[in-house]
């Protein structure tokens, strides 16, 4: 099996036809998912997207400089906020998507900086509980800004966002394109995919290039890595800013598809469910993330289906909400994957070697 | 300003900072020893205050005519042992087989058991506030034109009483000793013939234990509790331990005080300060601006050594 796999990679044409069919059955994906189980489908797969680009940016923050970060939902609470604000009738303000997608990413990022500089220079625990903080800070201010000036509108949230538009392609309706009929779900899956392929492969590049290998030194050995001429309070500053930003990307999407924000979508949990998906799948090791990602996406919905038909056969009605049953999952398997397999479901090659010897 | 409100918020603050110190103690106390955040803690005295609640209702239910601090007080001693064996299975089952892994991993079973206990906690009570009835009488008295209830006055007393006997175990005894010694080197400390692992475990279990203590006073205070009470007090309490010096006992207690205090005035006097543009609703934020202003400030916290990357 092993041989056949290599003896594949090795041949340029079959791996040509192989990332030709990848692309072939990433492109019908929607098509093929919302004939089988309906629209609602498609936009739990949309949602999986967003999360392989949440997982990847804390990916970057957690998995390559291993710094534990517990508030990363934040910036996707910025992310968010942002698009929110400055396309909807709530401030009157439209801005379009190609400003605020770069936009929101540099903000996400200056947070991150700003977030990071004190605590960088100090040990791994202490940021993880000012980054827990933080992500609660974020959420209060969301809650409580409504007062004396509305800003955020407070716990109601801000809706009637500006679907994400094109010039004058918008993505909130379906469109007709050669002869086919393509839902907004559709088109905002497609949009998705770019980008998180983007992301995928920015990380991809990141973490074999010269920063990339400086994050791996810096969490197998600060010091070490210092004594070889790392920057490392740098280094680490750009880890956090860059996974900031794609958290920043990711939620910028999310207002825009949704239509809809409030700090409900951001709390504590958010942040313990993205980072479940990257450990979980291997954390610095970006295919297990992305596997981890679309799992654990994957997984409330699973769960309407399996468990609450399940108790209610059982037990003649729902005794335990699935939501409590994801997280006590959740929670569970945090300790039993460091317990047991420290390096995830799904590990680099690297890795097991060290963790082997 | 007004003498009588300036007093009142300082009551408050003192009765805050209590709380915070005795969760502080149990945060510090472990870094102390393992130089590790156990994140769980915020949990277990959440727990404790559940359990208290839950006894107490029980006993009343029971033996109706037992008057009201009788049960607070068997509640709150049934909540003890339960919180002290809640600490030790913890540290057996998520610390333990991790003490010589990468740092990152004992954080992440940290989070992993804090979430579990969160919502084992929400199984068994559910995600409603419970009331917690007033056991001690809470008439307000007049102290020098400040108000002060029975259930405050209270728990400053027990809390400085554990606090004063937690620091008697630390530095008179033999038990105290090993637990000093394992702080300062563990594998000297094992040499000279200390139980490590043993000690380690009963530094769980009196960090808990004060937890329970600190879980029932805080439900006794508001009045509720709940779920979810346990993340927000672990994070202040963590922020009190910090600011005193993480691992440091003294510093625990003064940085839970201070803490108290910061949090009770900030709340009383932001709306006049900033011109009402920032109410009260942002009491919580405080803990947080004061962790920051430290961490930039001076990392080793008030009474703390120097805290640097243990290689």
């Amino acid at each position: 099996m092993a041989d056949w796999l290599t003896g594949m990679k090795r041949d340029p044409r079959a791996r040509w036809l192989g990332v030709a069919l990848v692309a072939l059955a990433l492109g019908v994906l929607p098509f093929v998912v919302g004939a089988a189980g309906g629209r609602g489908w498609v936009r739990i797969v949309d949602f999986a997207l967003l999360y392989v680009m949440l997982a990847l940016g804390l990916n970057i923050v957690v998995g390559f400089a291993g710094l534990l970060d517990l508030g990363y939902i934040a910036f996707y609470a910025v992310g968010a906020y942002l698009y929110a604000l400055l396309a909807s009738p709530h401030f009157g303000v439209h801005l379009p998507f190609w400003v605020l997608l770069p936009l929101g990413a540099s903000v996400a990022g200056v947070f991150g900086v700003l977030l990071g500089a004190p605590t960088l220079k100090l040990r791994g625990d202490y940021l993880a509980i000012v980054t827990l903080g933080f992500g609660e800070i974020i959420r209060i201010f969301l809650n409580n800004l409504n007062a004396p000036v509305n800003i955020t509108n407070g716990p109601q949230g801000v809706n009637m966002i500006d679907p994400i538009a094109f010039g004058g392609f918008s993505l909130g309706h379906t469109h007709r394109i050669m002869g086919i009929e393509v839902p907004s779900v559709h088109l905002y899956y497609y949009l998705f995919l770019a980008l998180a392929l983007s992301v995928i492969l920015i990380s991809l590049r990141l973490e074999n290039s010269r920063i990339g290998r400086a994050w791996v030194a810096i969490r197998e050995d600060e010091i070490a890595a210092k004594s070889m001429g790392i920057n490392t309070r740098n280094i680490k500053l750009l880890a956090f800013a860059m996974g900031a930003t794609f958290g920043g990307v990711a939620g910028g999407l999310f207002a825009g598809f949704q239509g809809f924000v409030s700090p409900e979508s951001f709390i504590l949990m958010e942040s313990i469910v993205v980072l479940c998906m990257v450990v979980l799948g291997g954390m610095g090791h970006i295919p297990g993330v992305i596997l981890g990602a679309v799992l654990l996406a994957a997984m409330p919905e699973l769960f309407r289906h399996t468990i609450v038909p399940l108790q209610r056969e059982l037990f003649g009605r729902i005794v335990v909400d699935p939501e409590v049953v994801r997280m006590l999952l959740f929670g569970l398997a945090l300790v039993l994957v460091m317990l047991f397999r420290p390096a995830g479901i799904w590990p680099s090659t690297t890795r097991k070697r060290e963790l082997a010897s | 300003m007004d003498w009588e409100i300036l007093l009142q918020q300082l009551l408050n603050g003192l009765v805050l900072g209590s709380v915070y110190s005795l969760v502080a103690l149990g945060y510090t106390m472990v870094y102390g020893v393992l130089g590790l955040i156990n994140f769980a803690h915020g949990e277990v005295v959440m727990i404790g205050a559940l359990t208290a609640f839950s006894v107490g209702r029980l006993l009343q239910a029971l033996l109706p005519g037992l008057p009201g601090p009788v049960v607070l007080l068997l509640a709150t001693l049934a909540a003890i042992p339960v919180c002290m064996a809640l600490g030790f299975v913890i540290e057996r089952v998520a610390y333990r087989p991790l003490r010589y892994a990468p740092r990152l991993a004992p954080l992440i079973t940290a989070i992993g058991v804090s979430i579990l206990l969160q919502h084992i906690a929400m199984l068994v009570w559910g995600r409603n506030y419970h009331s917690f009835p007033q056991y001690l009488s809470n008439e307000p008295f007049n102290v020098l034109g400040a108000s002060l209830t029975l259930v405050q006055v209270v728990i400053v007393v027990v809390a400085v009483a554990m606090m004063g006997g937690l620091m008697l175990l630390v530095h008179r005894t033999r038990l105290g000793r090993a637990m000093r010694a394992t702080a300062e080197n563990q594998s000297i400390a094992g040499l000279m013939g200390v139980d490590i692992n043993a000690i380690i475990s009963v530094t769980f279990i009196i960090g808990s234990a004060l937890g329970a203590v600190a879980g029932v006073m805080v439900a006794a205070n508001y009045g509720v509790t709940h779920y979810y009470m346990g993340f927000l007090l672990g994070l202040k309490a963590f922020t009190a331990a910090v600011l005193g010096g993480i691992g440091n006992l003294g510093g625990a207690v003064l940085g839970g005080l201070l803490l108290g205090m910061i949090e009770s005035l900030g709340a009383g006097y932001i709306g006049d300060l900033t011109g009402g543009v920032f109410g009260s609703n942002y009491q919580d934020v405080f803990a947080f601006f004061v962790l920051i202003i430290v961490l930039v400030m001076r990392p080793s916290g008030l009474m703390g050594e120097r805290v640097a990357e243990r290689a």
